[in-house]
């Protein structure tokens, strides 16, 4: 299969119920850099461990009809996240937002689809920022979003208003009855002093192929605060690209966790834009991979004003056969002195058949900042857990109790209880399974 | 209690235990000095089973128990403890699970039902008077950023809460200040009874005076070359390992 002509021949057909609304230019100019680019390969070196390419030697349903899709209220019901009765949700299927499955309980939370966000009041706000990422990922799989950009939604969170209850965000792929590729989009801003807490997460319903390709753009503001925490447990056929693009235009705090246990491949790219003074932002992240699953983070702290704090922290288990790829680019323009930088990130390997490839990319052009980078791939610390054993502890209840330790300075930042207890819960069973 | 016969170990080919032979009954207390890197700690690991060391020859006994045979978990449950010589940190493990954990883990290893919430804390409460130990460090990591004497006195508690039959102290004096001694060795004192046993490593008197030892052992490029009733460590104490040394060479040399 040709992908780009696979990709032409729907471009070209495809034509939404309520029209292109203003994204005809957009979507164009993106086809034609997705024509030029085609979907990356390893010879790219953005793409040099993960074989994205391979994934489309299949068929997809693609684009896959919106009004098709057919995931019920109480099919939902099974799959709410822990706390959801206190918690705005906000629902994808294959791709497209649905508005009669999704709770918006804070009253001054604006959710609108992007088309509308574009002719009604926010069309400055969608004008200049829906596409900032494209800025710093430029390559087909991400102009292959933006390229059939429908059915994405714009929130809006209104200068000083602190939502109460956390955002949910459901990406649900109904693969029961076809392979699905669902590209869901999301524009998000977030005024001056307004609070917000985000929590999303990834759901593939049925045994055929699934594969999300999804964009996230945020504007953080003067006195924002943004924490954001991305859930990622599917199935073994469920793929996924996902990129979560955070410029920050004002001295704000933007905290994230990335959580990543189950799956086929995944590719995240994390971007933090740090356009203001004094900006501060943490990045987290816990992969715990087993089976052939594939974990690639490729994380980008771009500092361009001075005085900003900036704190990575990624750990990973690997199990099996399992890969991992991290990749943390930290850019300190000429202009932006006073940076404080921080990175690391860890890997404890349980069986001799993983690999990782763990890369720090530091591309510095001031000369007052304070950078610091490092990485270790190691085993379970031997002499912890003779320790332990010595205490009368089992091996596998040890193991499972450094592995538990190793992982709660990750997990002790998932702020929202109830979703910190739901992802411990989530790697105590993976563990006991895992773990012999 | 603890039979050792011609006990030889080493690590990675290199020898350290060179045939060990040491009796230990209920109720005693044994002390085991030595020059540095004589092989004490490696005896006291090999004990408590660290799979490092490779057991060349030689016997074990523990209660009539092949100690060799088991795995240092099965061991702590039959009653055997080490105090590290150097604890182990472990940051993001809370010190009272982890001892929760140990203490219910040897509970079911000996067919009795896990301790509650409130049976452990009333339990703990009772050590740690014992112990002069204050929550406050129990409830941090388990021994990450604790001074050389709180790791210490944290392994002494911890032997405290598992009431070992036989307790290996591996230089649990060294770090600790002069009250600290005194305290940990009441705590040690007060825990002896005719039924358990105590091996302490030490390169001190100092320790001596509080847990008075029924047997001295001195232990020399892994063997034991000199034992001798508690007035041997006195005489350590005055002339320094120089005078073995010079003893045991002759007896090699004859
Ligand atoms: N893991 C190891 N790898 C290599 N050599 C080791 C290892 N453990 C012990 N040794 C060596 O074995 C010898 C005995 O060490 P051990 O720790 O038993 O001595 P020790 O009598 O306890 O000394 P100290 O009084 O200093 O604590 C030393 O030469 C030491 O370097
Ligand atoms: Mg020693």
């Amino acid at each position: 299969m040709n992908t780009i002509e696979y990709f032409k021949e729907r471009f070209d057909q495809w034509q939404p119920a309520n029209g292109h609304n203003g994204f005809s230019a957009i979507r164009q100019e993106a086809f034609n850099a997705f024509s030029k680019l085609g979907i990356p390969t390893t010879k790219n070196e953005e793409w040099k461990y993960t074989r994205v390419a391979g994934l489309f030697n299949q068929e997809y349903q693609f684009p896959p009809d919106s009004l098709t899709a057919s995931v019920t209220a109480i099919e939902l019901d099974g799959l709410r996240l822990p706390g959801h009765e206190q918690a705005n949700e906000l629902v994808f299927v294959n791709g497209f937002f649905s508005f009669p499955l999704s709770v918006i309980r804070s009253a001054d939370l604006t959710v609108l689809s992007l088309e509308d966000a574009a002719k009604n009041g926010f069309s400055e706000l969608v004008e200049k920022q829906f596409g900032d990422s494209s800025k710093y990922i430029k390559d087909g799989i991400h102009a292959l979003n933006t390229a059939f950009v429908h059915g994405g939604i714009f929130i809006h969170i209104k200068k000083g208003l602190v939502v109460e209850h956390p955002v949910y965000i459901y990406n649900i792929t109904d693969a029961r009855s076809a392979n699905i590729l669902a590209q869901p989009r999301s524009l998000i801003h977030i005024n001056e002093h307004a609070h917000v807490q985000l929590v999303e997460t990834y759901i593939t319903l049925g045994p055929n192929q699934s594969f999300t390709n999804q964009v996230m753009e945020v504007t953080v503001e003067q006195d924002a605060r943004l924490e954001y925490y991305k859930i990622q447990n599917d199935g073994a056929h469920t793929n996924q690209v996902s990129t979560t693009h955070i410029r920050q235009t004002g001295k704000s705090y933007v905290h994230t966790v990335t959580i990543s246990l189950n799956g086929g491949l995944i590719r995240n790219n994390l971007n933090l834009v740090l356009d203001a003074k004094y900006c501060e932002s943490h990045l987290y992240g816990l992969y715990f991979q087993t089976g052939q699953s594939h974990i690639d983070n490729h994380t980008v702290v771009d500092n361009i004003k001075p005085n900003c704090l900036s704190n990575e922290l990624y750990k990973g288990i690997m199990n099996d056969q399992s890969t991992a790829v991290f990749n943390g680019k930290i850019f300190v323009r000429p202009q932006a002195q006073k940076t404080n930088a921080y990175q690391s990130n860890k890997n404890v390997l349980l069986s001799d058949t993983t690999s990782v490839n763990t890369k720090p990319q530091l591309e510095i052009f001031a000369d007052d900042v304070k950078c610091t980078h490092g990485c270790t791939v190691g085993k379970l610390n031997e002499d912890g857990l003779f320790y332990l054993q010595s205490r009368g502890i089992s091996e596998k209840t040890a193991r499972m109790l450094l592995l538990r330790a190793y992982a709660s300075d990750i997990m002790e930042h998932i702020k929202p209880a109830s979703i910190r207890t739901y992802v411990e819960r989530l790697i105590v069973d993976r563990l006991e399974s895992d773990i012999s | 209690m603890l039979s050792i016969h011609n006990l030889h170990a080493g690590i990675e080919g290199k020898k350290i235990l060179n045939g060990i032979d040491l009796e230990v009954k209920p109720g005693e207390v044994h002390a085991i000095m030595g020059p540095n890197g004589s092989g004490k700690s490696t005896l006291a690991n090999v004990l408590a089973g660290r799979a490092d060391y490779e057991v060349s020859h030689g016997t074990a006994e523990f209660q009539g128990k092949n100690l060799l045979e088991l795995s240092p978990e099965k061991r702590a449950g039959e009653g055997l403890f080490l105090a590290f010589q150097y604890p182990v940190e472990i940051p993001g493990l809370n010190t009272i699970n982890f001892i929760k954990t140990a203490v219910n883990e040897i509970r079911k290893y000996r067919g009795q039902d896990p301790l509650d919430a409130v049976a452990f804390l009333k339990l703990m409460k009772e050590k740690m008077a014992l112990m002069n130990i204050e929550q406050s460090l129990l409830a941090r990591s388990l021994n990450e950023g604790f001074s050389g004497g709180e790791k210490k006195r944290n392994e002494v508690f911890q032997m405290a809460m598992l009431e070992p039959k036989l307790a290996i102290l591996d230089e649990t004096d060294s770090g600790l200040d002069i009250d600290a001694i005194r305290i940990v060795s009441n705590g040690v004192n007060k825990l002896r009874n005719k039924e358990n046993a105590v091996l302490v490593v030490t390169h001190y008197q100092r320790l001596l005076d509080y847990i008075v030892p029924d047997f001295v052992h001195v232990l020399y490029n892994g063997r034991i070359v000199k034992s001798g009733s508690k007035e041997l460590a006195r005489e350590l104490e005055e002339r320094g390992y120089d005078f073995i040394k010079h003893e045991t060479s002759e007896v090699e040399t004859v």
